[in-house]
Order: C-alpha cells, then sequence, then structure tokens
C-alpha cells in the first residue's frame, strides 16, 4: 500500500513538473500578462500557494521542535523528516512568491534597500535566517549517517553522502551526542525565528489598514494556528509514507499522538474562523461584510463549503476523533486513516490561504472605481488562469521531487529503519 | 466662498505665478498641492484622457480616473463626479509597505517611484486605500496586431527622466504606476497636463506653502475636504465640495 501510494506520488510529480513546465514558459516568455491579478486585485493564486507553503514549512519545523527540543522519544527517529519536510516546503514557498513579482531579477533589493517598517522587507531577513537555521539544522541532524553512508554505502548514496559531510569523518556515539546538543540549541534559536517568520506573514497582511478584512491584530495568530495545524497534518501524512518503518504498535503510537496534535489544531483554528466570521457579519460596512459574503455564498462559495468545511474540517475530524482519540481497543491499526485524514487538512488548505488572500480585495476602495476606467486588471474579479494554475503545479512538483529525491539519496530516514517495501 | 472664487480668465495666469514663484525656491521649501472643485467638474473625462496622453500610459494603467455617482431619484437626479489622481499622502501607506524603499515622500510633497528599484510585488497597491497605484502588466493598445507601433514605445518623461518601452521587461513594464502630479512639466514651469486641459477650471495646482497661491487660498475654503481623511494618511489633494 505505501509502496503504491509512494509510486503515485512519484509519478503525479513527475507529471506535474513536466506539464508545468509550459507554464514556467508561459510566465517566461510573457510576463504576467497572461495573469488574471492586476491593479484592483494586486495578489492572487501564487500568493496564496506561498501563504499555504510557508504555513506548512513553519508547521513541520515547529514540530520538529518536539524532537529537538522537548525531546519527545516517541517523535525521535522523525525529527530529520520533518526538518527535510519544512525544507522542501520553504523552497516551494519562496518560488511561489518569486514567480509573483513584476521583476524577479530584482528580488535581492528586498535585502539590499531593506526598509524595516515594512513588513516584507522583514520577510526577507527572517527568510534568510530560517533559510540558514534549517539548512545548518539538518546538516547536524544528518551528519552522523552522512559520515557512516560515506563509510559504508554504496553508489549515488555514498558519493553524496562523501561530499555532503565535508570532510567530516566522525561518526562516534560521542560526535552524536554533540550534535545533539547543537541541535537542540539551534531548535531553540529556531522557534521564536519559526513564530516571528510566520506570524509575520499574518502581519504582512494584517497591517494592511486599506483592506479591513485583512486589518485585523489577530491575523498573526490565525496564521500561527493554520501553520501549525496544516504543517502538522502533512508531517502526520508523511511520516505515515516515508517514515521509518517501526513495528505497528509503534507506529500506532506515533500515528495516533500526531493525530491527536492536527484534531486539536483544526478545531483550534475552526473556532478563530467562527469568530471573524461572526464578528465579521455583524458589521454593516461593506469593506466588512463583502468579503465575507463572498466567501460562504460568492461565486465561490464550494472553495470555503466543499473543500475547505467538508474536506478540510468535518470529515478529518471525524476520522480523527475516531481513530486517534485512544478508545476501548489502542492496539487496532489506525495509522492509514489517521494518515489520510491528515493529508485532507493538509491538501485542502490550500482554500483556506486563497479565502485569505482573494475575498479582502473584491470591495472597490472607492465605490464605482471599477466603472470610471476600463483596461486590463482594472477590474474587481479574479479567476486565476490556466498559466497561473500550470505555474502552481510546476511550483509544487518540483518542491515534492526535491522532497522525493533527497529522500532516496540522503540518509533521512536511516536505511535500517527503511520499510521494506 | 463662492462657487468660483477667481475670475476664469485669471485663474491659469495665477497658477503659472505661483508656479514660477515656488520653483524660485529651495526644494524643501515648496509643497506642490492640487485642489479639485467638484461643483465644477462636469465628468467629462478629459484630465483622464490627457494625463494618458502625457505620461504614455499604456493599457491597465490609469492616473487619473473620474468616478461617476448618481444621487437622488428621478426627477431628483444628478451625477456628481469625483477624479482621483494620487492623493500625494503626506503620510503614505504605500511608502511604509515597499520593502526595497523604492518609493518615497519627497520634499516638495510628491510620492516618487524609482521605477528601477521596484520589484513589482504590488504591496503598494493593496495598501493605498485609494486604488492610486495601477500595475503596468505590459500591455501595447496594438497587441494583437501585426506590428507594435512605435509610437507606443516612444518614452514617458515621469520624474524627469527617460522610460522608453522598448522591450516588454525594462521598467516602467512590472512596476507599480501613479501620477506624479506631472512633476516633469511642473519642474519646467508648466502646469500638470491634467490642470490645462480641463474644460471647466476644476482642477488647480500650486505651492501650498505659498499664502499668496490660489492652492493655499482654497485650501482654507469650508468646502475643502480631503478623501477619505480617517485613514489618517494626510492627503494633499483636496476636494471642494
Amino acid at each position: 500500500m505505501k509502496s503504491t501510494i509512494k509510486i503515485l506520488v512519484w509519478v503525479l510529480a513527475v507529471i506535474g513538473f513536466g506539464v508545468g513546465l509550459y507554464g514556467m514558459f508561459l510566465r517566461i516568455t510573457t510576463g504576467d500578462r497572461l495573469a488574471d491579478y492586476g491593479s484592483y486585485i494586486p495578489w492572487g493564486l501564487w500568493v496564496a500557494f506561498y501563504i499555504y507553503f510557508i504555513g506548512l514549512s513553519a508547521g513541520s519545523f515547529l514540530l520538529s521542535t518536539l524532537v529537538y527540543v522537548a525531546r519527545i522519544e516517541k517523535l525521535e527517529k522523525i525529527g530529520k523528516l520533518a526538518l527535510f519536510t519544512a525544507f522542501g516546503c520553504l523552497i516551494a514557498a519562496l518560488l511561489s512568491i518569486w514567480m509573483d513579482l513584476g521583476h524577479m531579477a530584482r528580488v535581492g533589493n528586498v535585502l539590499l534597500h531593506m526598509n524595516l517598517d515594512s513588513m516584507m522587507s522583514w520577510m526577507g531577513i527572517l527568510y534568510s535566517s530560517y533559510f540558514g537555521i534549517i539548512i545548518i539544522e539538518l546538516w547536524f541532524a544528518l551528519r552522523g549517517d552522512l559520515v557512516e553512508t560515506a563509510k559504508t554505502g554504496r553508489g549515488g548514496s555514498k558519493a553524496l553522502a562523501r561530499l555532503l559531510s565535508f570532510g567530516s569523518t566522525d561518526d562516534s556515539a560521542a560526535a552524536r551526542a554533540a550534535d545533539h546538543a547543537k541541535l537542540r540549541v539551534l531548535g531553540i534559536i529556531g522557534v521564536p525565528l519559526a513564530i516571528a517568520f510566520h506570524g509575520g506573514v499574518g502581519a504582512l497582511f494584517g497591517v494592511i489598514q486599506a483592506r479591513p478584512h485583512w486589518n485585523t491584530p489577530l491575523m498573526p495568530i490565525t496564521f500561527l494556528i493554520g501553520a501549525l495545524a496544516s504543517g502538522g497534518a502533512l508531517l502526520t501524512a508523511v511520516v505515515y509514507i516515508w517514515g521509518p518503518d517501526e513495528s505497528k504498535e509503534k507506529l500506532n503510537d506515533i500515528m495516533k499522538f500526531l493525530g491527536q496534535i492536527v484534531l486539536a489544531l483544526v478545531l483550534f483554528d475552526f473556532l478563530l474562523e467562527i469568530s471573524e466570521f461572526l464578528i465579521g457579519l455583524y458589521s454593516v460596512a461593506p469593506a466588512e461584510r463583502l468579503p465575507l459574503e463572498a466567501i460562504l455564498h460568492g461565486h465561490f462559495w464550494y472553495v470555503f463549503w466543499i473543500v475547505h468545511f467538508l474536506f478540510g474540517v468535518v470529515i478529518p475530524v471525524i476520522i480523527l476523533f475516531a481513530k486517534a482519540v485512544p478508545k476501548g481497543r489502542p492496539d487496532k491499526p489506525a495509522g492509514g486513516a489517521i494518515a489520510f485524514a491528515c493529508l485532507l487538512v493538509a491538501v485542502t488548505f490550500i482554500a483556506v490561504r486563497f479565502n485569505i488572500v482573494i475575498p479582502a480585495q473584491i470591495n472597490p476602495e472607492i465605490p464605482g472605481l471599477q466603472y470610471a476606467f476600463g483596461g486590463p486588471g482594472l477590474k474587481y474579479t479574479y479567476l486565476p488562469t490556466a498559466m497561473e494554475w500550470l505555474v502552481s503545479i510546476w511550483v509544487t512538483s518540483f518542491a515534492v521531487l526535491l522532497f522525493l529525491i533527497g529522500e532516496k539519496l540522503l540518509p533521512i530516514v536511516k536505511s535500517e529503519h527503511r520499510e521494506v517495501a | 466662498m463662492a462657487l468660483i472664487d477667481v475670475e476664469r480668465h485669471e485663474i491659469r495666469q495665477q497658477m503659472m505665478d505661483d508656479l514660477q514663484r515656488a520653483l524660485k525656491k529651495p526644494m524643501n521649501k515648496r509643497h506642490w498641492a492640487m485642489v479639485i472643485d467638484q461643483a465644477k467638474c462636469v465628468g467629462c473625462t478629459a484630465c483622464t484622457t490627457a494625463c494618458v496622453a502625457e505620461n504614455h500610459l499604456p493599457p491597465g494603467v490609469v492616473y487619473r480616473p473620474v468616478i461617476e455617482e448618481e444621487v437622488g431619484k428621478y426627477p431628483n437626479v444628478r451625477k456628481s463626479f469625483l477624479p482621483r489622481p494620487c492623493m500625494q499622502c503626506d503620510d503614505p501607506p504605500c511608502v511604509k509597505v515597499c520593502p526595497a524603499h523604492a518609493t518615497w515622500k519627497r520634499p516638495d510633497g510628491i510620492v516618487e517611484i524609482n521605477y528601477n528599484r521596484c520589484i513589482g510585488c504590488r504591496y503598494c497597491i493593496g495598501a493605498c486605500p485609494y486604488s492610486a497605484r495601477t500595475f503596468d502588466k505590459g500591455f501595447f493598445y496594438t497587441d494583437g496586431t501585426p506590428e507594435i507601433m512605435d509610437y507606443e514605445k516612444e518614452p514617458s518623461f515621469e520624474y524627469g527622466k527617460e522610460w522608453p518601452r522598448k522591450n516588454r521587461e525594462s521598467s516602467p513594464i512590472g512596476n507599480a504606476r501613479k501620477c506624479t502630479y506631472c512633476i516633469h512639466r511642473v519642474e519646467k514651469g508648466i502646469l500638470p497636463a491634467c490642470v490645462t486641459t480641463c474644460i471647466g477650471d476644476a482642477t488647480y495646482f500650486g505651492d501650498r506653502n505659498d499664502p499668496k497661491s490660489l492652492v493655499a487660498k482654497l485650501l482654507g475654503s469650508p468646502r475643502a475636504r480631503k478623501l477619505k481623511e480617517e485613514e489618517g494618511t494626510k492627503p494633499t489633494t483636496t476636494y471642494l465640495v
């Protein structure tokens, strides 16, 4: 079963990468002209994918700190997997937002001409730091195994391990213990950093006074809880498929533990959502009401009701309550069902991100502006074009392939812990 | 204050004189301001068109749309018009959010954009409460015809520099753009294009720091209002309602 899923993911990622290349070709050759975002709705699908992936990354990373900082024993073997998942999602997030720039070659200006009043400049600083931390953490987490693979491995893995171990040759227990001590320090630095950068993404939207739907002090908190829920869910699904081949009981134990965390986070996230909707809908101001009405019963009502509410909340919550919350028979296998529920949460979370980015922009800042002057991009409707979807498919597939190749070549999950397919 | 406070033939001359006086001062001693008399605007959109022509604006980019509003019910209906240039806010939200310091408030009151530094993230567009910034996606009016006409590639002269549209990659394509109060004209002693083309003399321009200037006098009118004053952006552009 797991090996079938792995093959399926490989096939989907390769197809997505190939098909998405056409979108990338169009993006490079035609610029922004084939995208539907414009002047009145300046941010579209790629921004939604950016906050989606960065949330998955932050959530995954924060869960990795359960291993390296809180040292929860049962999760010990999934620490590297959590870090590597966070790394893959970070790459996808950075690529998504890079594609969105009108001048992609000038991305360095964010650091070169930094404006500390701008949340986006802070993103530049915090992502660079996070990127650094995650790479260093991954290296220390993998170092011992890389040295071991460089000594005893075969073929491509051996060569890659030798290259990536950067001359390090000590894989003794003492050296590994020293690595763990360093990982703890890095993890401790990483926690506030991950909270700052993902809370910061929330703040990036929250500070925009001109868009009341975004302009709430709860935005950073909502973003963090969403990140933990979606990132935790993704990691749980990843652990089930690519995780170490544990005994049934142990795997069950890990999956239930992670399943309970995800369940609590999904419910808390939903609570925040209910609060946002009830308060917003009480208002009579169009800038407050219109985005919420568009989410609930606009043209794209199904993004909220079907994709998010049904497949992202109701079904996963029912499954997780039934399978992850311990009942009479704790040994009954539940891993597959929990993984499926978590995969649903992780995948459908893009609907939440989409509903954060787009509806806030549909209310004309000056009533009637859309009728004053016509032209491409001077409208208050938005539907992602085929080019936009293809680019996002390529970015997603690229990150998935990066994960799959890394998982194959690097000792993310040690070979003796791998499932024998 | 009367509906028309200045004799029509005197308006242009006075604004030209105001301009010359202001230009003799150091840049940080003058503060350009625009006053729009909504009671005099007939909604002809000559200003919008003049602005497009002056700044060589491509499809999808507009600096000064005129928003129409219908008030009342038949038979008591009337229309009001709101020309909307950049507000050149004294506390501009677009400047605050720019991650690359590509836009800033000049000492003479103009919010300038450095097109060559702008990364095209469009954060400023979302942050402007007046939707005064638009995104140049790189369209040409003659797209879809056998040849992109040369007149579309001619440079605009925003901020006193040349911005040709030679290809679809170079700035201002891919940038956020907005009204500059035609500062390239103003610094040569010519009034903004929207002011000179206004058929009803509904748009006034000058140095608000000069108490003798026409705009400074009009800013003292009890009819003077700012757009969305509650946003705290302190717009320079002022309306007489």
